[in-house]
């Protein structure tokens, strides 16, 4: 099983410049999260590389622990349209 | 990943312009993400190859190499990984799903 923070720090670690992070257990069985991340790493990248960047983050958590990750990715361009 | 495996993958994506890797089939997904994606392509009026990676572990482990991506589902189209549940479903919401799918050889 894995915790809350363990995620986020890989994630900070990973992914680099996090301005904004939210791990969310979906299940409460810790192992089904959601995760909205905003980072200027991702910035000019396809949704796919965004993912794929957190997935490397997360290494062989992905292989287990974490059953499935729903994630929301964005630059903090992207994260100010969206917040309006 | 052995080279086999490897070009069995890459054969069956290239001989169907839409494959998707999924638990289960597109008549019994057995996965709530599998099953979001079978959902959104028969909304989207487009017929797939389904590959339940239930039933072949080899191709289970492998796509995720093969796509340097950890989860299932996985689409393909015309050889090309289009995403994941979370992708797809975003892609499908904006409308920019048709697009990929109707998108003659490039």
């Amino acid at each position: 099983m894995v915790e809350a923070e363990d995620l986020e720090e890989r994630i900070r670690q990973g992914v680099g410049d996090v301005s904004h992070i939210v791990v969310k257990d979906l299940t409460g069985t810790k192992d089904h999260w959601e995760a909205l991340i905003v980072s200027q790493s991702f910035s000019g990248k396809s949704a796919i590389e965004q993912h794929q960047m957190v997935y490397a983050a997360l290494g062989e958590l992905m292989a287990g622990p974490v059953h499935a990750l729903a994630l929301k990715t964005y630059s903090p361009e992207s994260w100010h349209k969206q917040e309006g | 990943m052995e080279d086999t495996l490897q070009e069995r993958i890459q054969g069956i994506i290239d001989s169907n312009d839409v494959v998707l890797f999924m638990k289960g089939t597109k008549h019994f997904p057995q996965c709530g993400f599998s099953a979001t994606v079978v959902e959104v392509l028969r909304r989207s009026g487009s017929d797939f190859q389904d590959v339940n990676v239930l039933e072949d572990p080899d191709i289970r482990q492998g796509i995720k190499e093969f796509a340097n991506w950890p989860t299932i589902p996985q689409l393909y189209v015309r050889g090309k990984f289009v995403g994941g549940c979370d992708i797809i479903r975003e892609m499908y919401e904006k409308g920019e799903l048709d697009a990929v799918l109707s998108a003659k050889e490039s």
